[in-house]
């Protein structure tokens, strides 16, 4: 194995642009993207020669992700409750509220929704790459990705979808 | 219009440009001939290229130093490195990836100085700026140190006939006591390590053994007074030829 951390380097930026759109924050994403290489570095040996590292990168990301995910949820009711709140307490003031742009709209998506989004839409990875990376069967992938995209196009039009309240940072 | 129905998947592929060739004019045919899901693919389409207008910018920004940091193991100081690898591998050994002996007979302590040298080899052989404490710069320095730290003279092997360069090497904890391990890099910048450390009292020569754990290999053998584990991400052939280089070198 030569310097691999080298290896990783070429796809940092899209690991960061994917961070970037799936947690809507700078700070945040860079600490994803920060966590996800230094497991990378760790579990390098787990890598096989000539597969494809940046599909492997993903994998790690998104279980990072996850688990971030999930000790957020088990630690925490307040800061991470507060847009779901929102959304319970006043689920039915569609009116005419409107995403004001396209990272409110992708946050306002369900996290499995919107990795499937992304990783098809922005990072042009098949069906097959996206079911590989999260660790669900194909015809999972489409359907996520079919609701995800109807959902969005609600959002964005500002109508057929509910929309609930601009989540406020 | 087609024999075979389009579904919706099919409406997805279109725009994603993941949908055979043969089938484009059927589903061009089909949305023509409804409008809704045209008018419905034709906003997943200005998703995906608003998604890039929005996103793609972050692809030129530079990148934040930890985060180019965060692509050298050293970022954590070395105790915490080594446990965290060390964490690993046990992980590991419970999922099932338990280090794989091909000999029948092997003592468990051979396993475990197998075992110790392959994780010493994993933490240290990504290492890009610090991959040994001392350089083959100054190996004279560094076989003297590591000598009187094991307490034995030990002797470095030549490897440029098989195609590695000494860089450099370090000290490393063991179960029994100090190791030394120095690395050997090739041409394509290709790490093996060698882990020595003292032989135990009790051990008594043996043959070369090899062991694998998820790609790296590891040729190790005691020679009475020192232990020696030879590791590598390279397949067995090369990696035995390797270690019989090693082997005739430190016993002339």
């Amino acid at each position: 194995m030569d310097a691999p951390g080298r290896d990783f380097v070429p796809h940092i930026p899209r690991l960061r642009r994917y961070a970037r759109a799936l947690t809507g924050e700078r700070t945040r994403a860079d600490d994803l993207v920060q966590d996800t290489l230094e497991r990378a570095l760790i579990k390098l040996h787990l890598w096989q020669p000539g597969s494809d590292m940046r599909a492997w990168l993903f994998t790690l990301m998104h279980n990072v992700f996850i688990n971030q995910l999930r000790a957020q949820s088990a630690r925490s009711t307040v800061e991470l409750d507060d847009e779901a709140a929102q959304v319970a307490v006043r689920p039915t003031q569609t009116d005419g509220l409107e995403v004001r742009d396209l990272q409110a709209a992708l946050l306002r998506l369900p996290e499995e929704q919107r990795e499937v989004l992304l990783l098809v839409g922005l990072d042009r990875m098949t069906y097959e790459e996206t079911a590989g990376v999260l660790g669900i069967p194909v015809g999972t992938v489409m359907s996520r990705l079919s609701r995800a995209r109807e959902r969005l196009r609600g959002l964005l039009a500002g109508g057929a979808v509910p929309a609930a309240l601009k989540v406020v940072k | 219009m087609s024999q075979i129905p389009v579904i919706e998947a099919e409406l997805h592929a279109y725009i994603d440009g993941l949908l055979p060739a043969e089938r484009r004019a059927e589903v061009e045919a089909y949305l023509a001939a409804h409008p809704e899901d045209a008018q419905r693919t034709r906003a997943w389409r200005e998703q995906n290229q608003a998604l890039h207008a929005w996103f793609d910018p972050v692809l030129a920004e530079a990148l934040p130093a930890r985060v180019r940091r965060s692509t050298r193991l050293r970022r954590m100081p070395p105790a915490l490195r080594y446990a965290a690898v060390a964490v690993w591998f046990a992980l590991g050994g419970v999922a099932g990836w338990y280090l794989h002996a091909y000999n029948t007979v092997q003592s468990a302590a051979g396993i475990a100085f197998a075992r110790e040298a392959v994780i010493a080899h994993a933490v240290y052989s990504p290492e890009v700026r610090h991959p040994v404490e001392v350089g083959a710069d100054q190996e004279a320095h560094l076989v003297a140190w590591l000598s009187k730290r094991l307490g034995a003279t030990l002797k470095v092997p030549q490897l440029q006939r098989v195609g590695y360069q000494l860089v450099g090497g370090r000290l490393l904890p063991g179960n029994q006591g100090p190791v030394a391990q120095f690395m050997f890099q090739d041409g394509n910048g290709r790490r093996l390590t060698l882990y020595v450390r003292r032989g135990a009292r009790d051990s008594s020569e043996t043959a070369f053994r090899f062991a694998q754990e998820r790609g790296v290999g590891v040729f190790y053998w005691l020679d009475g007074k020192f232990g020696y584990a030879l590791s590598g991400e390279i397949d067995k052939a090369a990696l035995l030829r390797v270690a019989e280089a090693v082997y005739q070198q430190l016993n002339p």
